[in-house]
């Protein structure tokens, strides 16, 4: 059986492309797959754990999570495309008008 | 009987409702009707004081106080306004109401005239307005029972005395435009307030050391002041002889009244020669209970009346304005009566009083009957010849000559008052000025001998006046063409001339009834006195030699102003005659020996001097430019500028305040710029903060 660690290890790794990927890419649908990535990553721990302890809170969770991330990304996609609608382009670093 | 006492107060109400109902209506009546409301309300007042005397005569003279009014009440001041009807008083009211309702009647055609020459018709209601609030003053300070009633109708008489004198107060005497009346109106009010100002002291220490005002309360306490306290008596009388100095026009305060004569004839009549002159003889006669028991104060009295009477029968001489010569004989003449007065001879004084009040008004008026015949007939000249423009004096006896013939009736009339001033017998001066004379020569020889060579001026300076005015030629086509004034003006003069041929009646020697009458008001006290034989005759109080000597004396008098005047009459444009022979003594008489110059010279120069120093240094420079602008507002600029505005405000408050503002608004400056506007920044910041805090929770 494979040791628990390596499964954080793989999460951390999810989770840190993921946060990466949020803070360089400029591109508005990149940035919510990266979050969508490091969605999965807590996941990934959330069952990692799950299964190691025997405990089945951890997968509830995870259905939490999954339901919740498909809400976000419905909610996330109709102000993307809203935005695009407005500004042609879905460039985040366009979309600075409440800089200071 | 008794109940007429209760009448007195009319006698300053009555002249008070004329000049109102005058003041109200006045606007809507004709000029007939002013006058005749006007003289009215004078004559009614004599009516009353007729009744007044009357019921006086019928109670034997005993004085009555008649309790009018509250006046001033605080603390143990108490001053009710009370009349007093005694014989002097009502002697006074007599001759104020009687001589001043003729002279009303008098200026109803005087004024007529004056206003028209004068091109002022709205004037004419003023005068009468001016001359019923005289009457109303006059009885006031005549018929008031305490020092303080005397004061307030003092000072009022004053009033009216400045504005009638400057009643053409946007003129000279000859019309022209000009200050000079005010001027005098205003050197008469000054010149009296210096007066004024002794009346005031002596009312003052009157009260300290009586503790009343009353008559009748001060005069009770006389003699035993006077016992205790003789400088007191003396302080209070010298006082009282300033404000008699003023207002009876006595040397040194005498100078305003020759001034006086730039206000109407009527009004140099009335108030400069029958009346308000005589308020000093009457208020000195009225405190004859102080002046008998200080014989120093009553010596000095008398000898300034008497120098006074000498002094301006010289400047008289020396005169060329009709009305000037009248006004330095009056002044001559109330040195007569102030020395009498201040001898103790109060019945003598008051006589002449009387008659003076007689004569000189008919003088004073036949003399403005004799100014407007002059002008008429300028005017009519004027009127012919078409000229315009020329300064013509109608009152300078260089104008005039031969008048005689223009104007007879005034001519006669004159010639009475003349002779009733000189003293010839029978006239009603005779008896009375004989009277001053011979009381003079029993107490005081020395003042007795001034008087008479006063006498001897009187004489000449009238005689000098008729031969001037009446006799030779006219030296002025206006004196040829000069017309007879109307009834309205010499009906009034002819009382006058009448009252003047028998004023002498009024105290008669042998029956001596006005002495008699004054007695129940004026102590007299009989001195034992140690005579000269030719003074002891006594023909029942007249001495035939005293008599004799100023007929005499005026006769001579009369006899050289014919010599220099009547026998050959001045031409026009001719020298004095007296000038060659007198020299500068008459350059002296001619400028009235030049006291208006020396008193400017010596006390108004350096007065002026030293109110411009007051003006200029002290309150200009010192106060104002200095104390005010540099030490107060200086020090109030000082503080309000520098110290509360700069440093508190500007530098502490303001700057603490903009220091706020400063800082937030560096604070922000330097914030805003952590808010890019980037997403990606503001979620490196989220994960930057999240794995700081994770690395707090793990690390602690």
């Amino acid at each position: 059986m494979i040791p628990l660690t390596w499964y954080l290890v793989l999460s951390a790794i999810l989770f840190a492309m993921g946060a990466l990927g949020v803070l360089i890419r400029r591109n508005a649908l990149i940035i919510f797959m990266s979050i969508e990535l490091m969605l999965n990553a807590a996941n990934l721990a959330f069952v990692a754990f799950a299964r190691q302890y025997d405990v089945f809170t951890g997968q509830l969770f995870v259905f939490f999570v999954m339901t919740v991330a498909a809400a976000e990304v419905a909610v996330g996609l109709a102000l993307i495309v809203a935005i695009f609608r407005t500004k042609h382009s879905i460039d985040v670093d366009q979309m600075s008008s409440l800089k200071g | 009987m008794e109940t007429l006492f209760n009448l007195v107060p009319l006698v300053v109400f009555l002249p008070l409702l004329g000049l109102l109902l005058n003041m109200a209506f006045g606007g809507r009546m004709g000029e007939k009707a002013i006058g005749a409301l006007a003289s009215a309300a004078s004559g009614l007042t004599f009516l009353v004081s007729v009744l007044l005397a009357v019921a006086l005569w019928a109670g034997g003279g005993e004085a009555q106080v008649v309790p009018f009014a509250e006046w001033i009440r605080i603390g143990t001041l108490d001053i009710p306004w009370n009349f007093r009807v005694d014989t002097l008083s009502v002697t006074m009211m007599l001759v104020v109401s009687g001589v001043g309702t003729l002279i009303h009647i008098y200026a109803i055609g005087y004024m007529h005239e004056d206003v028209r020459f004068k091109h002022d018709e709205k004037r004419y209601r003023r005068f009468f307005v001016f001359m019923n609030l005289f009457i109303m003053m006059m009885m006031l300070l005549v018929s008031g029972d305490s020092y303080l009633m005397l004061f307030v109708g003092w000072e009022g008489v004053g009033l009216c005395s400045f504005l009638l004198i400057g009643f053409w107060y946007d003129m000279d005497t000859l019309g022209r435009p000009s200050w000079a009346n005010a001027n005098a109106a205003k050197k008469a009010f000054i010149t009296n307030r210096i007066g004024d100002l002794g009346f005031l002291l002596a009312g003052m220490t009157l009260f300290w050391h009586f503790g009343s005002l009353q008559f009748g309360e001060v005069f009770n306490q006389a003699e035993q002041i006077a016992a205790a306290q003789p400088g007191v008596m003396l302080v209070i009388t010298l006082f009282m002889l300033i404000g008699v100095a003023g207002k009876s026009a006595q040397i040194p305060l005498y100078v305003w009244l020759p001034d006086a004569m730039a206000g109407p004839t009527p009004v140099s009549a009335l108030i400069h020669a029958a009346t308000m002159v005589t308020a000093g003889v009457y208020l000195v006669a009225r405190s004859a209970p102080l002046y008998s028991q200080v014989p120093d104060a009553q010596y000095i009295v008398a000898l300034v009346g008497a120098v006074t009477a000498l002094f301006a029968a010289t400047i008289a001489v020396g005169q060329y304005d009709i009305k000037k010569v009248l006004a330095y004989s009056t002044i001559s003449q109330l040195g007569f009566m102030v020395a009498a007065v201040g001898m103790g001879a109060y019945v003598a004084g008051m006589f002449h009083l009387v008659t003076h009040a007689f004569f000189k008004a008919l003088l004073f008026l036949s003399a403005g009957s004799v100014i407007l015949g002059l002008e008429r007939g300028h005017h009519h000249l004027a009127h012919h010849a078409g000229e315009h423009g020329e300064v013509f004096d109608p009152g300078d006896m260089r104008n005039m000559g031969g008048l005689r013939k223009r104007m007879p009736v005034t001519f006669w009339l004159y010639i009475i008052g003349t002779l009733a001033l000189v003293g010839i017998f029978p006239f009603a001066g005779f008896w009375s000025k004989d009277e001053i004379l011979l009381d003079a020569a029993k107490l005081h020889p020395e003042l007795y001998i001034l008087l008479t060579i006063a006498a001897f001026f009187t004489a000449f300076y009238m005689g000098r006046q008729v031969w001037m005015v009446w006799f030779g030629k006219p030296r002025h086509a206006a004196a040829e063409h000069a017309e007879e004034s109307p009834r309205v003006i010499t009906v009034p003069l002819m009382v006058l001339a009448g009252l003047s041929l028998l004023g002498g009646a009024l105290n008669l020697p042998g029956v001596h009834s006005l002495g008699h009458w004054l007695e129940h008001s004026i102590e007299v006290l009989e001195h034992e006195l140690h005579l000269p034989a030719w003074l002891e005759i006594s023909w029942g109080g007249l001495n035939p030699l005293v008599a004799l000597v100023t007929t005499l004396l005026a006769l001579l008098a009369i006899f050289i102003s014919w010599l220099l005047y009547g026998r050959k009459p001045l031409e026009g444009g001719q020298k004095d005659p007296l000038k060659k022979p007198l020299g500068f003594l008459f350059t002296g008489m001619e400028n009235k020996w030049f006291v208006d110059e020396i008193y400017r010279a010596v006390l108004l120069k350096p007065y002026e001097a030293l109110c411009r120093f007051l003006a200029e240094v002290i309150d200009w420079r010192f106060w104002h430019d200095w104390f005010h602008d540099k030490v107060i507002a200086g020090t109030y600029n000082y503080l309000a500028r520098t110290v509360l505005d700069l440093r508190v405000d500007q530098q502490g408050i303001d700057a603490f305040a903009n220091g706020l503002g400063e800082l937030t608004k560096r604070a922000s400056t330097t914030l805003r710029r952590v808010q890019n506007g980037f997403v990606r920044s503001y979620a490196l910041a989220v994960l930057f903060g999240v794995v700081v805090i994770l690395g707090y929770l793990i690390l602690k």
